[in-house]
């Protein structure tokens, strides 16, 4: 799986890539960056409850199963832009991060900077990661072998 | 009569004190960090993230650190602690057939596309204690090889073209699905109900459930059709933005149980199918979980109820560990007037026992 670097992240995927970034790595890279921390936050940094929900026998109907802890918020940069995030746990300071990081990339010309500088080195590492957890899933395949019956 | 009295703060101020320095356990020994826990003891903190219903490892592992490792203890302050929080929403139903498998394996098909992946498993161990693992010895690196692309097919679905297996589930009432930490269940309970009851249920008493089934109390022929461990996304629809909203991945346990069935007026014959859904790899679990879903589908499927596993009030209400040790523990708190009532009662009941029997005596003597 080669990362397509060229191609701008659509707004999903990055707050995808955020969502499941390490704290601890996303607040150097927001650090290394040097952009602009002028957002104001206008909700949260808060934690709360997401309902999860899988489907009977994997495909069907909808039923709920379990909650997980979820931390949000919502800023707005002087320049009126307002940006998102949402993630599992209870990390406030990614979420702050992460919304700010929405914020700034609807403005024109950053997108292409933070998606370089912070967005495509997180998902590398992520994917990186899943990549070798394949790979060690693979290497746990059973290969069967015929024996051979009958005396001839 | 309930009658208020005083006492017993000082008492239990040193209690908790002693609680407190009896967790910490020899001082001179490090204290364990929740990375630790998370990472060392990941299946204890994988089982009371399920029956805490709620995915959060740290918290789990907070809450097993400060239960001493009483498991039981553990899910009680995760269940306290998640009536702390607001609800911000559901999510999506997760995909697990687009899950990022690290184990996935079927007792029905040996050649199933995608192959057994046996994953981080202890199964075939031997079970024998491991002095090894008393100290610090580092583990060799896993082993890789080059995966097969793609998502991996439902066991499920080899078998649904030839339509002798159930599709996946599908209610009737079509609406929003129940939600049981709203609605206090109010049975008969849907299916919807059902799962999410036993999503949370006690490991060990739906473990002996699923048990008895097997054992010939409402026998109904299980294959593990599939077992898949791993990732999926979570999705969440919001007001503010017009896409779902990736929140990241739980790693979750599903087992699809394929059960044969001989018909019955309502069905034809076929493969039935029971369905477990558990945080974390829970394997013994979610298979329980899907032993007895199948069994609770009794009424539905035409079948008689014999068997304690198909009587859902007396699975689901007694299923939850948290509501369980609440009743039985309640018995440890203060009951010193009812008791001294009941002595009361049990003295007179006595005396008028002892007051027939000498009369009968005397009459007895007198013929």
């Amino acid at each position: 799986m080669t990362a397509d670097n060229t191609e701008a992240m659509s707004r999903r995927e990055a707050m995808a890539v955020l969502a499941s970034a390490p704290a601890d790595v996303l607040a150097r890279l927001w650090r290394e960056s040097g952009l602009g921390n002028d957002a104001s936050v206008i909700r949260g940094p808060e934690t709360g409850l997401v309902a999860l929900r899988g489907r009977i026998g994997g495909g069907g109907s909808p039923f709920n199963f379990g909650e997980a802890t979820v931390t949000r918020a919502s800023v707005k940069l002087p320049t009126g832009e307002v940006g998102h995030a949402y993630a599992l746990g209870r990390e406030r300071e990614k979420a702050r991060i992460s919304a700010t990081i929405d914020a700034l990339r609807q403005r024109s010309g950053l997108a292409a900077r933070i998606d370089a500088e912070i967005l495509l080195p997180l998902r590398d590492r992520m994917r990186a990661a899943d990549d070798s957890r394949r790979a060690e899933t693979a290497a746990t395949r059973v290969e069967f072998f015929t024996m051979t019956r009958g005396e001839d | 009569m309930y009658v208020a009295v005083k006492g017993g703060e000082a008492a239990i101020r040193n209690a908790h004190r002693l609680l407190a320095d009896r967790r910490r356990g020899d001082r001179s020994v490090p204290a364990l960090t929740l990375e630790q826990i998370t990472g060392q003891l990941a299946l204890a903190v994988d089982r009371v993230m399920a029956e805490g219903s709620l995915y959060d490892a740290g918290l789990a592992a907070l809450a097993i650190k400060q239960a001493r490792g009483d498991m039981i203890e553990a899910i009680f302050l995760l269940r306290a602690y998640r009536t702390t929080l607001p609800r911000f929403g559901y999510s999506r139903p997760v995909e697990t057939g687009e899950m990022l498998i690290e184990r996935r394996i079927s007792a029905t098909y040996k050649d199933l596309p995608g192959g057994q992946l046996l994953g981080p498993t202890f199964d075939y161990t031997h079970r024998l204690l491991d002095p090894d693992l008393a100290g610090d010895e580092q583990p060799q690196k896993p082993e890789t090889r080059e995966p097969e692309e793609g998502p991996l097919q439902r066991v499920s679905d080899i078998l649904a073209h030839e339509g002798l297996i159930e599709e996946d589930g599908v209610l009737s009432h079509g609406g929003e699905p129940a939600d049981i930490t709203r609605t206090p269940p109010d049975f008969p309970l849907g299916r919807d109900a059902r799962l999410q009851a036993l999503s949370r249920g006690d490991e060990g008493f739906l473990l002996a459930l699923g048990y008895s089934t097997q054992r010939g109390y409402a026998r109904s022929h299980p294959f593990a059709g599939e077992i898949r461990i791993g990732e999926v996304e979570v999705e969440l629809d919001v007001p503010e933005l017009d896409f779902p909203v990736p929140l990241g991945r739980i790693r979750v346990t599903e087992c699809q149980m394929v059960n044969q069935f001989k018909g019955s007026m309502m069905a034809p014959p076929q493969f039935t199918r029971g369905y477990g859904l558990v945080f974390g790899q829970s394997e013994r679990k979610a298979m329980a979980v899907a032993l007895c879903d199948r069994a609770l589908r009794a009424s539905e499927l035409g079948e008689d109820i014999t068997a304690p596993a198909q009587d859902e009030e007396f699975v689901i209400s007694h299923s939850d560990n948290v509501q369980a040790t609440g009743f039985v523990e309640h018995l440890k708190l203060p009951h010193y007037v009812d008791f001294q009532a009941e002595l009361g009662l049990v003295r007179q009941m006595r005396a008028e026992f002892e007051e027939r029997d000498r009369a009968s005596d005397h009459k007895e003597a007198a013929e």
